[in-house]
């Protein structure tokens, strides 16, 4: 695909001719990080978030295989291997922080990423395979980021992967036999962290594959942009090279400063100190609590604690905590307002910050001890959370009066656009609004 | 179709939740949970500073010699340290006879040369500290039932680490008597020594540093117990990460790369764009 006013791949050179003629891989980096992929002018900041996650994926497949080449899934000796990984590796230290804080730092990357989605609805036709490709690498990324916690054989990792194998056990009938399975046994041991270090080692190339689906599918249609009014016309774009290389550049330098940061004066902030007590099956902590990233799902499924009608509390925890992730898959037909950006829909916008403050304060409640006032708080955030999605999307998607659109995205940048039609004047209605889907 | 599927499974969870909700709000109000003497009495760990400290914090070497004695001579006889081995001493300033010296004056498990059979023999630099118990029962036997926990990694094993060891040591006192009276059953129990800055409040380990000069310290410093506590925390934060000063240190080129390259991108980027830029719209 590409827009008819994207440039051409011209090799010069006769080797890259000859290249280009047997297998065409320069001109496939031409056409998708090059000058010839035309990228809309008025993308801020937040489209940045899309290569950061890619840098932040590289970094932890590169960090990781150098790690598992000093690390030993044995429960015996994994806890000690990490510390030899510490103490007695060269740059073994650097290599650890750097995986463990890079983890955290693909979240926050990944959370940018998805909340843009949300407020620029960038779930919206014709983008939705992008959208389910980028669930499912959330899915896969949540999965890799637990069975990587588990590795070190501290008592997080041991209650952790107890915890989340036992949500498990809530399913009706095979519950029980199917945890089992899982782990190889009746509680997390041996073939439990020598399985979870084999998948967490596949599970990356797993989820590479799945980002090159989510950029192929991205290229079809090409980027969206904060007006969510389609490119018209070559003056809407400017081509990947230079402009968003350029872009994209030094964005990378400011969040590598920002995760150097981190990873040399603060590399245990984010970390649980449990984690550095050996995992003990005869011990349970006080809290046992998962990583950052998963407070806002954890304190979901801890919110239920009464049965409903003949649903067990632990069963709707469960359901509840998956389907908090299940429905961002539904997204792109639950919210049918034919505007695209958040910008232009004054009343999403208020709910889309209401969801941004919810799920901080379910991530809050999420970390904090299974006491009260922190249940009761994460009940009614929980509340919220699935009405956002469930009821209030589809009833304000058809109840909204949009903002005026912009004819364009040129005339959004620059104030004028020359191929403003009369017909579309700026005294009509609602004048982007039947574009917003074309 | 879907947006009404949608309603009702929006429906099925925000009325589980509050039906939750209800029942945890109803219980609070009927049946409060009762305050516990933890709840009101622990206390979170002293302020407490040291020279690694901060992002140019570096190992006050004297102090760290200073801890590994305190160590030696008080918290091995109970606690092991067994990520540390005689060879990292080195980096405390000691040169590698000293470091065989004091290898040498630990007994390790080794093998008879002759008979093959389980001995002890004396420690070479490249063993590591040896354990004070021959296994978890062994601990608990002579422990009040509690298993010392080893200590290579103390400092990063709690919240606030250096400050809590050091609050843990200097922390034993008597019960006040306000818990005494507002808990009656939180009283001590026989073995246990109380202590706020420690979870439960009761912990197995007697008070280990009593008295001043408890430690004859070589370099002149006043072995007071705030002062032999806080060496020993110092050197605590040592062998939880050995590389500590390292780690900082390759902090501050790293980010003046950084910022010089992430300058210099911002500013190219400002020059490609120039002539690309309009008013600013969202």
């Amino acid at each position: 695909m590409s827009f008819p006013w994207a440039q051409q791949y011209k090799p010069t050179n006769p080797f890259m001719r000859w290249m280009d003629d047997r297998l065409p891989l320069p001109r496939l980096v031409y056409n998708s990080l090059g000058a010839g992929y035309p990228v809309p002018r008025n993308l801020n900041y937040f489209w940045n978030f899309g290569i950061l996650a890619g840098l932040c994926l590289g970094l932890q497949i590169v960090t990781g295989i150098i790690l598992a080449m000093h690390y030993a899934a044995n429960a015996g000796v994994a806890f000690d291997s990490v510390e030899h990984i510490m103490r007695d590796v060269n740059w073994g230290w650097m290599l650890r922080y750097a995986h463990a804080n890079g983890a955290s730092a693909f979240f926050v990357v990944i959370y940018i990423h998805i909340f843009r989605g949300f407020f620029y609805g960038s779930y919206k036709a014709p983008r939705e395979m992008v959208w389910l490709l980028g669930v499912t690498i959330f899915l896969l990324m949540m999965a890799t980021a637990f069975m990587g916690y588990v590795l070190p054989w501290g008592q997080m990792s041991f209650w952790g992967a107890k915890v989340i194998t036992g949500l498990f056990s809530a399913i009706p009938l095979v519950g029980e036999p199917l945890q089992q399975w899982l782990l190889g046994g009746f509680a997390p041991d041996n073939a439990a962290l020598n399985r979870f270090f084999s998948l967490h080692y596949l599970l990356p190339f797993v989820i590479a594959g799945v980002v090159i689906l989510h950029i192929w599918a991205l290229h079809i249609p090409g980027s969206s942009n904060p007006t969510g009014v389609e490119v018209k016309t070559e003056s809407d774009t400017v081509p990947f090279y230079p402009y968003f290389v350029a872009k994209d550049g030094w964005a990378v330098g400011a969040f590598a400063f920002l995760y150097c940061v981190m990873l040399f004066f603060f590399p245990n902030a984010l970390g649980h100190p449990d984690n550095y007590i050996p995992a003990n099956p005869m011990s349970t902590p006080a809290h046992i609590v998962p990583e950052w990233y998963f407070w806002p799902f954890y304190a979901i499924l801890r919110a239920f604690t009464s049965d409903f009608f003949i649903v067990p509390a632990k069963l709707m925890g469960v359901l509840a905590m998956f389907s908090a992730i299940l429905v961002w898959f539904f997204l792109p037909w639950l919210d049918r307002s034919p505007v695209r950006s958040g910008a232009y829909r004054p009343l999403y916008r208020k709910f889309f910050w209401a969801l941004v403050v919810d799920a901080v304060i379910l991530g809050y409640c999420g970390g904090a001890p299974a006491a009260e006032p922190y249940v009761m708080i994460s009940q009614i955030a929980a509340i919220y959370y699935f009405a956002h999605f469930l009821i209030i999307i589809p009833i304000i998607s058809a109840i909204e009066r949009p903002d005026p659109l912009p004819f364009s995205i040129t005339e959004a940048v620059l104030g004028k656009d020359e191929n403003v039609p009369l017909s579309a004047s700026p005294t009509a209605p609602f004048p982007g609004t039947q574009h917003a889907n074309a | 179709m879907i947006r009404i599927i949608s309603i009702l499974v929006g429906a099925f969870f925000t009325l589980g939740l509050a039906w939750s909700f209800g029942n945890g709000a109803y219980q609070q109000i009927t049946e409060p949970p009762p305050a516990t003497a933890e709840h009101h009495f622990h206390l979170a760990p002293k302020e407490v500073h040291f020279a690694s400290d901060g992002p140019f914090g570096k190992f006050d070497r004297q102090q760290l010699q200073r801890g590994f004695q305190v160590y030696k001579e008080v918290c091995s006889a109970c606690h092991s340290l067994s990520h540390v081995a005689f060879r990292d001493l080195t980096q405390l300033g000691y040169s590698e006879p000293e470091v065989k010296a004091i290898a040498k004056g630990f007994q390790v498990p080794g093998v008879d040369p002759n008979t093959g059979e389980a001995a002890m023999r004396p420690g070479l630099p490249t063993d590591y500290f040896p354990k004070p118990f021959a296994n978890d029962i062994a601990a608990r036997a002579a422990n009040n039932n509690a298993v010392p926990p080893d200590l290579s990694l103390m400092t990063k094993a709690r919240h606030d680490g250096p400050a809590y060891v050091y609050s843990l040591l200097t922390g034993y006192q008597n019960q006040p008597a306000a818990l005494l009276k507002e808990f009656p059953d939180a009283k001590t129990p026989p073995g246990l020594h109380y202590n706020p800055y420690f979870a439960n409040l009761n912990l197995a380990m007697p008070p280990p540093l009593t008295s001043e000069g408890q430690v004859q310290y070589g370099d002149g410093t006043k072995p007071t117990v705030d002062q032999m506590s806080k060496d020993v925390s110092a050197f605590l934060v040592w062998t939880a990460e050995p590389k500590l000063e390292k780690r900082k240190q390759t902090g501050w080129p790293v980010l003046g790369f950084l910022l010089f390259a992430t300058v210099l991108g911002f500013l190219s980027y400002k020059n490609i764009w120039a002539e690309k830029k309009g008013k600013k719209v969202h």
